[in-house]
């Protein structure tokens, strides 16, 4: 099973090690398998990420001294990112998928509810995940909150989809180098490829064409937009009520 | 080769990247005139010695999954060129011809893209990848029919291999630039395989009631054999089969029951994609078996 994964690149030090937690070595990241399993109780290979013993996101996520939620740091503050915006991303499709029908066409309503239950599941993971990976350092559950008539047209619906499955991919493609566990890569990767399928579809929705228009994509290199974790939270922070922290994001 | 069209790519993807070299003055400072500048920057050793100073850690597996990337870029390239000079195509949708050339256009980025960076790196760029005419012919229609027959329905096969093959060595690119390079033009291949799936009447992302969920580009294993030698690419490793795209079971965690709501299968197999090793997608049961003269 997933004990199989990991091509190259996977089997040193640094692989899947559970993060807080070493005696579980069946838990969710243990990807390593015959690779890197003789290892995997090392905590090392985190050059950067001297933090994991002195967890930087106390539990019950205390405020910093400015007053927003520390995301945390080093791969728990990536887990903890993404999960951020799955909270967000799933709550809004939530909140679609519980509309009356006549708002979305049949055929929206029907995939909606697919992009509803996959944000949904994400959003699950990544609790599942930092609660088992790093207890006592995982993100609240936030409130949302959206502009008036978000929720009353198609239009304004669209709207709002297109910028989060766009703010998503930027988000993990982004995030991606921060990663110092190839496990994490590899689900982040997972996970970022179905947002670009969301943000593609939906584009379609609202600009017949646009799948992956020249204002995302750009036109001369081909690349798909990243942003920092500081930047995706400065435009998050439009719609979640606590205000976030995300400077140690990966560091 | 346009020495400094690689780095405005680079820079404008890494903005780190004219800080990696001695500095952007000292760089165009020593290289003096233009007329100095051309020539130099002409010259593959004057190229690889700044990238690897400035790549210096990465190069190494760096040029291999560069050179692997650029082989399925090429293929796909290939690919979108046959189906614009092809009559099938010629009786496409203004709008769906559309999708093609921006499609076709992104490939062509990602080729010139991938050619830079590999050739900043020292290394010789792979050429000649291309979609077998012979199966080409075979597909005598645009999106309508069969879809082992149609156009539409190999675009689908190739764009989904096309992410997840790149999925399947991100974690060679661990924390460096490059994997950020990568990772931009992977969720650029999921947009387009979500649109020709759009432009095919399937889901815009891989589930069960797929049209074409049991071809092998959706399971795993190497089945029919693979070409590992092809385009002297270096091919990692194969030790088990990758997860295929109906699991429900990611990092041992049952998505279905095990998340504490309960999600029916084809939700749970669709939030994630897999990934595919090179082994796999080189099979002559996928992009290996439509590689060729």
């Amino acid at each position: 099973m997933s004990d199989n994964l990991q091509p190259r690149g996977s089997d040193d030090t640094s692989f899947a090690q559970p993060l807080y937690t070493p005696i579980k070595r069946r838990s969710f990241f243990m990807y390593a398998g015959a690779t890197a399993g003789a290892s995997a109780l090392v905590l090392a290979g985190c050059s950067k990420d001297s933090n994991n013993a002195t967890p930087s996101l106390p539990a019950g996520n205390s405020v910093t001294s400015s007053g927003a939620i520390s995301l945390g740091s080093g791969d728990v503050g990536v887990l903890n990112f993404a999960y951020a915006l799955e909270q967000l991303e799933a709550d809004f499709y939530s909140k679609v998928a519980a509309l009356p029908s006549g708002i979305l066409t049949g055929s929206e309503y029907t995939y909606f509810q697919e992009v509803a239950k996959h944000e949904a599941i994400h959003r699950d993971f990544f609790k599942a995940a930092l609660t088992r990976d790093a207890s006592g350092q995982v993100l609240r559950g936030l409130n949302p909150k959206y502009p008036a008539a978000t929720f009353t047209d198609r239009t304004n619906i669209l709207a709002t989809a297109k910028a989060f499955e766009d703010l998503g991919v930027a988000a993990y493609n982004g995030a991606g180098k921060l990663i110092k566990t190839p496990a994490y890569l590899v689900i982040a990767g997972q996970i970022v490829s179905v947002e670009a399928r969301h943000a593609a579809y939906i584009r379609e929705l609202v600009t017949p064409g646009s799948f992956a228009a020249d204002d995302i994509v750009n036109a001369t290199s081909g690349l798909d937009d990243q942003k920092s974790p500081t930047d995706v939270i400065a435009i998050a922070q439009n719609f979640i009520t606590e205000k976030l922290d995300a400077s140690t994001v990966g560091k | 080769m346009d020495f400094f069209k690689i780095i405005d790519q680079l820079s404008e993807v890494d903005a780190d990247v004219l800080g990696r070299f001695n500095s952007r003055r000292a760089v165009f400072g020593s290289l003096g005139t233009a007329a100095k500048r051309s020539a130099l920057a002409a010259t593959p050793l004057f190229l690889g010695a700044l990238f690897q100073k400035a790549y210096a850690g990465t190069a190494a597996t760096g040029v291999e999954v560069l050179q692997y990337a650029l082989a399925l870029e090429l293929f796909e390239q290939d690919f979108y060129a046959k189906v614009k000079a092809s009559s099938p195509y010629a009786n496409a949708s203004a709008a769906d011809k559309a999708a093609i050339d921006q499609i076709k256009k992104h490939e062509d980025s990602h080729v010139t893209l991938l050619r830079g960076a590999i050739s900043g790196l020292g290394a010789t760029p792979v050429t000649g990848v291309t979609f077998k005419a012979a199966v080409f012919a075979g597909l005598t229609t645009f999106k309508t029919g069969a879809a082992a027959t149609s156009q539409l329905g190999i675009a689908q096969l190739l764009e989904d291999t096309g992410v997840r093959a790149y999925k399947g060595r991100a974690g060679e690119l661990l924390g460096t630039d490059l994997l950020t390079v990568a990772l931009q033009i992977h969720s650029v291949e999921a947009r387009h395989a979500a649109k020709i799936r759009d432009m095919r009447g399937q889901r815009a992302w891989v589930n069960p009631a797929d049209d074409l969920a049991a071809h092998p580009v959706y399971t795993s294993g190497v089945t029919t054999g693979s070409t590992p030698a092809a385009f002297g690419l270096v091919v990692p490793p194969y030790t088990a089969p990758s997860p295929v795209e109906n699991n429900t079971t990611q990092s041992n965690v049952d998505i279905k029951a095990g998340l504490g709501a309960t999600y029916t299968a084809s939700d749970a197999a669709a939030a994630f994609d897999e990934y595919l090793q090179v082994a796999e997608v080189l099979d002559n049961s996928r992009a290996g078996g439509l590689i060729g003269a």
